[in-house]
């Protein structure tokens, strides 16, 4: 147990790219660097974070694009072992359409990008990215998008519920999950979902830019202080991590 | 027009060149130019690329403040510790916003960002400076502002620049001619600084970015030094924004920057190729001979001079030493960008261009580079009118005139815009939009920061130019103190009408000279600027608008201070002069419908005291919220402390001297004491056991200072000195009125 080993994924367009390094890198202390997009190896990397911005302009539909570039073998290769993926905004939106998460994000309703500060509210603390935080743990952090609308049929979103997979949701500041409160229409105001197994988990909102009390919030670093709590050295799942 | 010869008077004509102008280019070519010469010499003496009209006037401004100055070759900036550089400028781009807002604003936001990070700086904040007409009366003002906003969250989004900052405003002179200026912050290592100067015979002249097509031909020429015509047809000189070409073209700059084989480097903006080969080669007493066959293209039979003349967005020309090119190069074309070897740098000063193996264009560099220099003739315009107090009835309700003050929307919330622009990208930003100054940590030196705001106030500069700026430039200061930092900088776009118009240029001329009083006077450096004429439609000239963007130091981000109030119990006082003319403010305009001066004064020393007097007070008190009182006065400032906060407060006028300082107002109208927009005036909140040394504080700084009163319930209520109720409002019914404006407007 210990720091993670953390690659960075580099598209043309992602712009969150050096906040994550500088959230996990300089503020966190986590070994981490950046991985571009052409590159076919992940090299010893426990975590991969696919970051936010705009990959390739996000001009055919977000994060089409970005799922055929070479690195992303490597991703799905890492998460197919167990491997630690979090996508954050734009990574979340190219988990989605790799298939490595059910559902899309789609336009926000309103169709207005929206920066601005929201309240999650914490659904499952036994993800390796959330077993530091409280269960029902109200999260400062801000959002900023133009596509974070999370859209999933009925059938899916009641499996992810089922299963557990709904990790975080967008609340008000008491932790009351309502219609208000939730800035893109996002279904059962759904902000950040993980895969069946719990290794891959994505966020619409940007923990990395609410990792220090300075910018207005430090709860993001409950995302990163679990990391400290649950990763193996080979970067696999601690068991406990596992469906539950 | 590239095949005539014998050129026809109507062909420069049309370019916008003088007959005079067309004698001179023969005089210095020793013959009659070729149509590419034509155009080149067309775009480079154009007022957009070579200031004819202004450079003269521009001369005045200060360059030299408390911080060592930086002047780079497009924008300029300040060293705001030992080899660290913030540097900034400012540009306007109206006619294509108002042409096509959406990529007129956004190609707006990606010119200025070239001038940064081709000055080896990395963007870190955008702000924006717009006008529009009346928009609760004039559905294409809202056409324009939803469509101009949409263009720069488009753009700014997608390239990870925070858009922090800036003010919008609306006036029927604005309706056929709105105003879109841009303002970018950069931050680099001293060292990194790169220079737009070409140098060193040989090196290689690379063209990097997007490939050329036709598009924002004469851009600079007719669209920006020409007025706006209705029944023109100018959409094809407007060009298309790639915001991601632009993201890439960032990082490979700054990239290819640190690997040392970049000379020089220069964004083509405005006359493209043009300006980048005669401004790069003169400004390093160079010349550079350039093969047009080489330069990537988007369209087939482009002639000469259109490849020349192109604005094709998201390009750079940059001089990379021979030898290290493949190395250059790589970089480029790692991010995905045309990159390509189109000349070479010649000892001889003369821009020599070859298309298919002919020369067409063999010019001296300077030649091009150096526009005429005019010196125009400036009329004063008929006396302003005068305020006329015994005419203008005391309002009936303040209440009723408070809340629509708060719903002016020059004054109303601007959220609806902001909250579309990302804030908080590059995790910099530690106050975003909607204060009075942004503030940005810098990570290359905690805990230094630096603020930001924009100013420019067009009814002020219509009814007297010079104290208009001055007024502007005083507020800017108080906004970047009043966020907890100590003004540093100014840059600058000034948007008047067509200068050969005499009584245009007068404006520009007072404007000028008031903005060099002021700067100097605040010992703050004018680092960079941006000059836009001709901006009049059929419905005459925009009010003359000259826009401010200062930029402040912030010791320490971690004590940084908002306009809200923070804690009940607080009392509130107000630092400054009380003020005593309603002339040129926003209650004058929005409550009777008029335009009419004097303008309060514009007294330097007294705000230098201020702010010293403030910025003690943030070091050393409890200070819990500061603000400055400008659109709407005093009234509007409290209801704004109180939005924010969401608390209210209970004030009462005062009418006794406190700490021997001046009094504040006594026995005037109360519309006056409550809406009056005199400059450099704070409101501070601190405990009630801090309250003495304020005071004191104040005495030592010959700061008049008045406690007004204390935060704490549901409503703002004003009294008067004698304990009438003036204002009594909820501040739930403030905030719909503050904040529900612009959505309701724009809905």
């Amino acid at each position: 147990m210990g720091a993670p080993r953390v690659a960075v994924v580099q598209f043309p367009g992602s712009n969150c790219d050096y906040d994550t390094v500088h959230a996990l890198g300089t503020v966190m202390g986590f070994p981490t660097r950046l991985v571009w997009h052409q590159e076919t190896d992940l090299g010893d990397a426990e975590l991969v974070i696919l970051p936010g911005g705009f990959s390739y302009g996000d001009y055919l539909r977000t994060g089409a694009i970005a799922r055929v570039s070479p690195i992303m073998n490597a991703v799905i290769r890492h998460a197919e072992r167990g491997g630690l993926v979090l996508g954050i905004c734009n990574g979340f939106q190219v988990l989605c359409e790799a298939g490595l998460l059910p559902g899309a994000l789609l336009r926000n309703a309103g169709t207005h990008f929206i920066s601005d500060w929201v309240h999650l509210r914490v659904e499952r603390t036994d993800t390796p990215f959330t077993r530091a935080a409280q269960h029902g743990q109200v999260l400062r952090i801000p959002i900023a998008h133009g596509d974070g609308c999370y859209f999933a049929d009925e059938a899916t979103l009641d499996a992810l519920e089922a299963n557990g997979q709904v990790v975080f949701r967008y609340c008000d500041a008491g932790g009351m999950v309502t219609l208000e409160s939730n800035p893109n229409g996002a279904a059962r105001n759904i902000a950040g979902i993980c895969n069946a197994a719990g290794n891959v988990v994505a966020l619409m909102p940007h923990p990395e830019r609410a990792s220090e009390t300075l910018l207005g919030s430090a709860d993001g670093r409950v995302l990163w202080e679990s990391l400290l709590a649950g990763v193996a050295r080979d970067g696999r799942m601690p068991a406990a991590a596992g469906r539950r | 027009m590239a095949t005539a010869t014998r050129t026809d008077p109507q062909i420069w004509r049309a370019l916008g060149l003088s007959d005079a102008e067309y004698d001179r280019i023969c005089d210095l070519l020793g013959r009659e130019p070729r149509a590419t010469e034509l155009a080149m010499f067309s775009v480079e003496w154009s007022e957009h690329c070579g200031y004819p009209r202004s450079r003269a006037h521009l001369a005045r401004l200060p360059k030299a403040g408390k911080w060592p100055v930086i002047t780079g070759q497009d924008a300029g900036g300040i060293e705001v510790a030992p080899g660290l550089a913030v540097v900034f400028k400012m540009e306007s781009h109206n006619h294509p916003s108002q042409v096509e807002p959406k990529q007129g604003a956004a190609t707006g936001v990606g010119g200025i960002l070239r001038d940064i990070f081709c000055s080896g700086a990395r963007p870190v904040a955008l702000a924006d400076s717009l006008r529009f007409g009346d928009i609760e009366r004039d559905p294409r003002a809202r056409y324009l502002f939803a469509g101009v906003v949409d263009g720069i969250q488009s753009y700014g989004n997608c390239v990870g620049v925070p858009t922090v900052a800036g003010e919008v405003r609306f006036h029927p002179r604005y309706a056929g001619n709105c105003l879109v200026n841009v303002m970018c912050v950069g931050v680099a290592p001293t060292a990194q600084l790169a220079t737009a100067a070409a140098a060193g015979p040989g090196n290689a002249v690379v063209y990097v970015g997007a490939r050329t097509g036709r598009d924002g031909i004469g851009g600079a020429s007719v669209l920006a030094s020409q007025e706006l015509r209705a029944d023109d047809e100018k959409r094809p000189s407007v060009q298309i924004g790639d915001p991601l070409a632009e993201k890439c073209l960032i990082e490979a700059t700054l990239e290819a920057l640190a690997t040392g084989a970049l000379v020089a480097v220069k964004d083509m903006g405005a006359a493209g190729l043009t300006c980048t080969t005669a401004e790069m080669s003169a400004a390093g007493g160079v010349g550079m001979t350039v093969d047009l066959d080489r330069v990537p293209r988007r369209e087939e039979g482009m002639k000469p001079w259109e490849v020349m003349l192109s604005e094709s967005q998201e390009r750079m020309l940059a001089v990379v030493a021979e030898g290290r090119e493949d190395e250059a190069l790589a970089v480029f074309r790692k991010w995905d960008l045309h990159a390509e070897v189109i000349g070479r740098v010649t000892e001889e000063p003369v821009v020599r261009i070859y298309d298919g193996g002919e020369l067409v264009a063999e010019v001296r560099a300077g030649d091009l580079a150096e526009a005429p220099l005019y010196d125009l003739p400036a009329q004063p315009p008929k006396p302003f009118p005068t305020l006329d107090m015994r005419m203008l009835a005391e309002p009936r309700d303040y209440n009723a005139a408070l809340l629509d003050l708060l719903r002016m929307p020059d004054i109303a919330s601007k959220r609806w815009a902001y909250r579309q622009y990302d804030q908080t990208v590059q995790a910099n930003t530690v106050v975003a939009a909607g204060g009075d100054a942004a503030v940005l940590r810098l990570k290359e030196r905690p805990p230094l920061g630096i603020a930001l705001t924009t100013e420019g106030n067009g009814r002020w500069c219509a009814l007297d130019p010079r104290r208009g700026v001055q007024l502007a430039v005083l507020e800017a200061a108080c906004n970047l103190v009043c966020a907890g930092a100590e003004p540093a900088a100014v840059t600058n776009c000034l948007n008047f009408g067509n200068p050969d118009k005499p009584d245009r240029f007068w404006y520009f001329k007072e404007a000028v000279e008031g903005l060099a009083e002021a700067c100097r006077a605040l010992e703050v450096p004018v680092v960079s600027g941006n000059v836009s004429f001709y901006n009049e439609s059929e419905q005459g000239p925009v009010l003359p608008t000259p826009v401010v963007g200062l930029v402040g130091v912030v010791e320490d981000v971690r004590r940084v201070f908002r306009p809200a109030f923070a804690r009940d119990g607080d009392q509130v006082f107000l630092l400054g002069a009380a003020g005593d003319t309603l002339g040129g403010s926003a209650y004058l305009w929005r409550q009777h419908g008029l335009e009419a001066g004097p303008l309060p004064e514009a007294d330097f020393a007294a705000a230098r005291r201020l702010h010293a007097c403030c910025r003690t007070a943030q070091r050393n008190l409890p200070v819990g919220a500061c603000h400055d009182c400008s659109d709407g006065g005093l009234a509007v400032a409290l209801a704004e402390m109180a939005v924010a906060g969401g608390r209210g407060a209970r004030m009462r006028l005062p009418e006794q001297k406190l700490g021997g300082a001046a009094v504040p107002a006594v026995g005037a109208r109360a519309d006056v004491v409550l809406f009056n927009e005199a400059p450099s005036r704070i409101l501070v909140t601190v405990p009630a056991n801090a309250a003495d040394a304020l005071v004191a504080l104040a005495t030592q700084h010959l700061v008049p200072c008045a406690m007004l009163g204390t935060v704490g319930g549901s409503d703002l209520r004003i009294e008067s000195p004698e304990g009438n109720a003036l204002v009594s409002v909820d501040v739930e019914q403030m905030r719909e009125a503050y904040e529900g404006a612009l959505p309701a407007l724009m809905a």
